[in-house]
């Protein structure tokens, strides 16, 4: 076999290992938003979930467009990870770093733009 | 050669030592307790209770749980408050568990379906001793409990309020009072007769450690904190509701 060969074989064996594993450590962010995010979002991502009725401040409405598109990407990703404090915005929005990896952070993310049909800056 | 043989026969005087002790502390009647308890336990428990340990590892686990896991319940619940729930027992968590398949959306917002939920078995009077007795020798995660260092403390109402609620925004998702909080996660306004403080510190500081995809946050509250919010809900006997 030639090196060129050998070198393929091996880059493909060590992907094929990998992304298995990958895939199984990293939940959707659709499993996460059930699981995580409706508490207080809700399940249709309206911000009225069912903890919301003795909330101070209301949980933010996913589906919001005019809202959601004034917030970056980074700014979704910041609140998510380290929680609202982190954004100038509220204590009981919390850090989910230690629950969910960056990867899906960034999946969440887009998973929010989904629900929202806007993208950063644009309604 | 003669050095190991002198070591390894000192390493088994200590350890017959030790279960001569076990036996001479624990009494027959406790020994008894527990056996017949632990099979209540995999009878009539186990279908829904985790006795054993691991806890879910994938969110698929997760919402499948339909019930606590209690192979840590020896570290976690009071002996006291264990025996007398058992009798008659009061849902703890309002949208059950896993919360997500107990609600539904609202007029105005989700709530819990409570066609969903079925309450929890009562048990008699002796089986409640032996089934208590035997969930507290379910010591899973002691490892996390000898890092707890609980100071004996109290703090005011008022105070204790503030740091739960408005400090760390904890009433998102607990109840302090029958009617007043979160419905996702468990009832706090009797955490104080049901659950032991070193268990509630180490649970605030990981939920992770404990129960790696809880859908409770690690909001990485520190040492003097913990023993705030520990001493407020220490405080949280239910009768006198906050």
């Amino acid at each position: 076999m030639k090196p060129a060969n050998i070198l393929i074989v091996l880059v493909t064996g060590m992907c094929l290992s990998i992304i298995p594993l990958g895939a199984a450590m990293a939940a959707s962010a659709k499993d996460n938003y059930r699981t995580y995010c409706a508490q207080c979002h809700g399940l249709q991502g309206n911000g009225q979930g069912i903890n919301v009725r003795d909330m101070s401040v209301q949980p933010r409405n996913h589906t919001d467009v005019v809202y959601m598109s004034s917030r970056s990407d980074q700014d979704l990703f910041t609140a998510d990870k380290k929680g609202g404090l982190a954004i100038n915005k509220s204590v009981l929005m919390p850090p989910w770093g230690d629950t969910l990896n960056d990867q899906e952070i960034h999946a969440m993310v887009q998973y929010l733009r989904k629900l929202c049909r806007c993208q950063e800056g644009k309604q | 050669m003669n050095h190991k043989k002198t070591y390894l026969k000192k390493i088994s005087g200590a350890i017959a030592g030790v279960g001569i002790l076990a036996i001479a502390t624990i009494s027959p009647a406790h020994a008894d307790n527990v056996s017949a308890g632990m099979g209540i336990l995999q009878n009539r428990c186990a279908s829904c209770h985790n006795l054993t340990g691991p806890p879910p590892k994938t969110l698929k686990a997760l919402w499948a749980r339909k019930a606590p896991d209690l192979f840590y319940a020896g570290n976690k619940f009071q002996k006291s408050w264990l025996i007398s729930w058992l009798q008659k027992p009061v849902r703890i968590r309002p949208a059950g568990e896993f919360y997500a398949e107990h609600i539904k959306p609202g007029p105005v917002h989700d709530e819990v379906d409570e066609s969903t939920l079925k309450p929890h078995m009562a048990l008699s009077k002796a089986d409640a001793v032996q089934v208590a007795a035997a969930l507290m020798t379910l010591k899973g995660h002691s490892d996390l409990i000898t890092k707890e260092h609980m100071s004996p403390g109290t703090i005011s109402k008022t105070m204790g309020k503030m740091v739960f609620d408005k400090f760390l925004g904890c009433i998102a998702c607990h109840r302090i009072s029958p009617n007043y909080g979160g419905l996702s996660g468990p009832e706090l306004y009797t955490a104080g007769s049901r659950l032991q403080p070193a268990f509630m510190a180490s649970y605030i500081r990981s939920p992770q450690a404990w129960d790696p995809k809880i859908w409770m946050p690690n909001k990485h509250v520190n040492d003097a904190r913990i023993q705030q919010l520990v001493h407020y809900l220490e405080s949280m006997k239910g009768g006198n509701p906050q």
